[in-house]
């Protein structure tokens, strides 16, 4: 390696040591399956890039032009054996890796609901996720706790060990709810549901940001996700309650007012169908019809061209 | 437009004083030196009455050299725009810490990542593809010109028009602060009602255009005009990656042209193709923007891989290892390009299935592209490797792009990708393959066919400073992005507020170090530029081949003359020129015949110039000025299809004192 290259990794190596990169240190099962996909892909790439690297250097420095002991073959240009070679172990190290892509494609897929909560540690039968819904505002973000029927802007909880089932939607651009110490992200759209499944390991608090721009505000429309003993998330709920707040679609509409740098708060009581309205973009006296309602005008005036499903009668 | 809006102005539409940002210091200080730099130039051209010449030669131009030549010079000043942007992204990115909000407000910082990215792309790396394939190709499969030479200047101007519509935007308005794929909603009429995204639609749609047409025209030329005796498996193979891209421009450019009329549909009359209501799907525009956006990947990195398997057989003294290989493993680069434009959303929520099987298909495109990177290692196995600027550069891109490589996997793994999408890592990983494998690939390529253009070769001491700034300026620019990104940092963040990232501020202070160490790079290669054409006689070329090389363009003079080849070569191996130089090849001195040229045409410019009011005009909302400039357009084009006088005759006399002056330059070497 040139002197120059090694002189730029130092500081690398420094601050991969000092930051503590969270995708690389995370605190959710989920996410420490991403890390461990990534280190395993990362060996099974240096097979082929560390050996390159170095040939690469030694070919240019022995077959320089100044060496006139090297052996020089201006005619040599095709060897059956090396192609065999260049292109076999490639395709067996992609076989490899293709498997692992596929594999956790499905084992890691958000939509899926995970089966388990660490390594040795299986969800117990009859355990049923906590519900999230997450509406991506301009510019913050808002959660519902359709079970314990609360909300909260710009702060997240969940209970250690327990399972998570974000519903994701939009209020008005596309978002993507990250939150790196627990499962990555997923695309927050309006008129469109995503799901994300994920477990928190580790108490503490998390930075969960949007990592979709989405305008003038992106920038801080960050959050704290909290990772709670079961006690104290009754506790946060039990905060939440003490508020003594509702959130109906009057109050949402005023929400959904782009600001930036919005503060925690938090509401004791939530409209139940609220997310429902905002998924189907006719949240209060909107001047839209509802999307479930145009899909059903759809089907039935589509002259058959559109009613692939629908029995004629 | 809501009814109680005030009436359009008849002729300036929605144009206004205010849309002017003298506010903005900024903008102001970049206008004036702009200003300046202009009345400079247009005094320097009427001082020494080069207008005529200028028209004559190069802007009315059909030669395939010249105007390769302009599509470069284009590339290289806005290179200079979008590391401008890039530098001030660094410096914003640095600073905004500890409660700073930086210096550049939302609104401006926004446009600017845009126009990085837009200008980067479309106005940099593409015009470098384009000119360097239009300077190269028809001299390497020993043909005059190209098939359509009027298309050719036209697809130019094309390109011209629509960078100089986003340098407007800078200060007439607005550019768009969507990013540079533009996605619906946040480019939709509700969230952007500004002028910003119509300057960065039209800007699309133009150059879109140019580069469909330029595509049309070489992918024609490759297959129709080569030289008898060069079938296929004997191209060079920087055209074997030129045809591969060539078809995929015409394949999937139009992607872009349909996204881009939808939206610019949605904006302008309220259709709803990717509203988020009454029925539209903002989904549809990021697939099918990807559609096209993939193979742009391709289409800017095959040509690069293309110059790095011409220079690393010259510089090596070889042919090229595995010359069937490398053309095996561009096709299926060509056809897999095709089918994984989802991994740029992965996160998008597409089911596990669909998600797996672009996942797969990506890693698939990774074994032909390992197998170039063997195949030009194995061809500097038992040569003679000479260090010279261009073989600098590729063996820094070789180094470089095993990192680019190995990112870009990570990132091709769906359930990896759901923490790399769209933070600062992707980031890295696509600048580590643009500058280490596209930017790496143009600077050879400019240093390598430099003497073939102008007759001298450029300085190599400042293009040496030049490869190791730009590689570690790279390197310390973009290792601390990997580490950001790896840390849960996002892309386009402008302002970093909250309290548990601010141990982070010394990444980005070394990354804006990094930045001003490329910087260098590029205004070494400036300098370059003039002290090579100071000290031109000193360097000057008058063998033609002055790096010993393989392939036909350099069997001519340094520069070519006007119609190329006095005689058609013929072609027997591949290497052409050194198979001929092999077998004692004498050039004919005798017997030239009269050669039939394509004239010049001012068509392309006044029709580009007429689209650049006309797109102006729609952005505005100048209805009036809109209608006459495309009434006008209509006729010029329409106008052109009367001209019968396309063509004329080189009398075989001037071929022959063209070709007696080289003999007598030759016969001087000795």
């Amino acid at each position: 390696m040139k002197p120059h290259r090694i002189i730029a990794l130092l500081p690398l190596v420094a601050i991969l040591s000092a930051c503590n990169a969270v995708v690389l240190h995370p605190s959710g099962d989920v996410a420490v399956q991403q890390r461990d996909l990534l280190l395993y892909a990362t060996e099974l790439m240096a097979i082929v890039i560390v050996p390159v690297a170095f040939l690469t250097i030694l070919f240019a420095w022995h077959y320089r032009h100044t060496n006139t002991k090297a052996r020089y073959e201006p005619e040599w240009h095709h060897s059956t054996k090396l192609e065999v070679v260049i292109w076999g172990v490639p395709v067996i190290i992609i076989i490899f890796l293709g498997m692992a892509t596929w594999t956790t494609a499905h084992t890691l897929d958000p939509y899926r609901q995970i089966t388990r909560i660490a390594p040795d540690q299986l969800v117990p039968p009859g355990t049923k996720p906590l519900q999230i819904e997450v509406v991506a505002l301009d510019w913050k973000w808002l959660f519902i706790y359709p079970e314990q029927g609360i909300a909260t802007v710009n702060d997240v909880a969940a209970p250690v060990n327990q399972p998570i089932e974000f519903r994701l939607t939009s209020s008005r651009v596309q978002n993507a709810l990250s939150i790196p110490a627990l499962a990555g992200q997923v695309y927050a759209m309006p008129g469109m549901e995503t799901e994300l499944h994920a477990v928190i390991n580790e108490p503490g608090d998390y930075r969960g940001y949007s990592s979709r721009f989405s305008g003038a505000g992106f920038s801080k429309m960050h959050f704290t996700f909290h990772g709670k003993s079961a006690a104290d998330f009754d506790k946060w709920v039990a905060d939440a309650k003490a508020t003594g707040t509702t959130l109906d679609s009057a109050t949402y509409l005023q929400l959904a007012v782009p600001s930036e740098g919005e503060p925690v708060h938090r509401y004791a009581n939530v409209d139940p169908e609220l997310y429902k309205t905002i998924l189907d973009r006719c949240v209060g006296q909107s001047p839209n019809m509802c999307l479930s309602t145009m899909r059903a005008n759809d089907l039935k005036k589509g002259n058959g061209l559109c009613r692939p499903n629908v029995a004629s009668n | 437009m809501s009814p109680d809006t005030p009436p359009l102005d008849p002729i300036f539409g929605r144009l206004t004083l205010d849309a002017i940002p003298y506010q903005e210091p900024i903008l102001v200080v970049t206008f004036a030196v702009v200003a300046l730099a202009g009345i400079f130039a247009v005094g320097a051209l009427t001082y020494f009455r080069l207008w005529g010449y200028l028209w004559r030669e190069w802007i009315t131009s059909v030669d395939h050299k010249r105007i390769g030549i302009m599509y470069i010079v284009l590339a290289i000043i806005m290179l200079v725009r979008g590391f401008a942007d890039a530098i001030m992204m660094r410096l914003q990115q640095a600073i905004a810490f500890n409660g700073s909000e930086g210096y550049l407000p939302a609104h401006h910082y926004d446009q600017i990542f845009t126009a990085h990215g837009v200008i980067m792309i479309f106005f940099v790396a593409t015009p470098l593809i384009v000119g360097v394939m239009n300077f190269v190709i028809p001299l390497q499969i020993g043909a005059r010109d190209v098939s359509f030479p009027y298309l050719n200047n036209l697809g130019f101007w094309l390109t011209a028009v629509a960078a100089i519509l986003v340098n407007v935007s800078l200060f007439v308005g607005e550019f768009s602060q969507g990013g540079w794929v533009g996605e619906p909603p946040l480019t939709g009429a509700e969230a952007s009602p500004g002028v910003g995204v119509d300057y960065y639609l039209w800007a699309l749609q133009i150059s879109g255009l140019g580069t469909i047409i330029g595509g049309i025209n070489l992918l024609a030329t490759i297959i129709k005009m080569r030289a008898p005796g060069l079938t296929f498996m004997k191209l060079p193979i920087f055209c074997w990656t030129s045809l591969c891209v060539n078809a995929l421009i015409v394949l999937s450019f139009p992607f872009l042209t349909i996204a881009v009329t939808l939206l610019t549909l949605d904006r302008l009359f309220g259709t709803h193709f990717f509203t988020a209501d009454f029925g539209g799907n903002p989904m549809a525009y990021v697939n099918l923007v990807w559609i096209w956006g993939h193979p742009e990947v391709y289409i800017l990195i095959l040509p690069a891989l293309g110059v790095y398997s011409e220079v690393a057989a010259v510089f090596s003294g070889k042919r090229l290892f595995g010359y069937t290989s490398m053309v095996y493993a561009t096709v299926s680069i060509t056809v897999i390009g095709f089918v994984v434009w989802l991994h740029h959303f992965f996160t998008m929520g597409s089911g596990a299935s669909v998600n797996g099987f672009f996942g797969l298909m990506t890693a698939l495109i990774a074994i032909p592209t390992g197998v170039k990177v063997y195949n030009w290692l194995f061809t500097m196995y038992r040569g003679r490797v000479r260090f010279e600027v261009p073989m600098m550069w590729t063996i820094s891109f070789m180094l470089t792009f095993l990192l680019g490589g190995l990112t870009g996997v990570l990132c091709s793994i769906p359930a990896a990708d759901f923490q790399l999408h769209n933070s600062l890592f992707l980031v890295g990983h696509f600048h580590n393959v643009a500058i280490g494998a596209i930017v790496f690939a143009m600077m050879a390529a400019i240093d390598y066919w430099f003497p073939k253009a102008f007759g001298f070769r450029l300085e190599p001491f400042w293009g040496k400073l030049s490869v190791w700034f730009w590689t570690v300026g790279f390197f310390v620019a973009f290792l601390p992005i990997y580490v950001a990104g790896l840390s849960g940092v996002t892309r386009r963040t402008r302002v970093f507020d909250d309290p548990s990232e601010q141990n982070l501020q010394i990444l980005f202070v070394i990354a804006a170090i990094g930045a001003f160490i490329a910087l260098l790079g590029v205004v070494f290669f400036l300098v370059q530029l003039f002290v090579s054409i100071r000290n031109r006689e000193a360097l000057r070329d008058t063998t033609g081949d002055p790096w010993n090389a393989r392939t036909l363009e350099w069997s001519t003079s340094s520069p070519p003359p006007e119609y190329n080849f006095a005689f058609t070569p013929v072609v027997h191996d591949v290497d052409a020129w050194a198979d001929m130089k092999a077998r004692g090849y004498s050039r004919p001195s005798e017997g030239f015949k009269p050669i039939h040229m394509p004239r010049n045409t001012a068509t392309g410019i006044v029709a580009s110039v007429l689209l650049l009011i006309f797109s102006f005009a729609v952005i505005w909302y100048m209805w009036l000025v809109a209608g006459v400039s495309f009434a006008l357009l209509l006729l010029v084009l329409i106008g052109h299809t009367f001209n019968y006088n396309r063509s004329f005759h080189i009398p075989a006399d001037v071929v022959a004192r063209t070709e007696s002056e080289r003999t007598r330059l030759l016969a001087q070497q000795g």
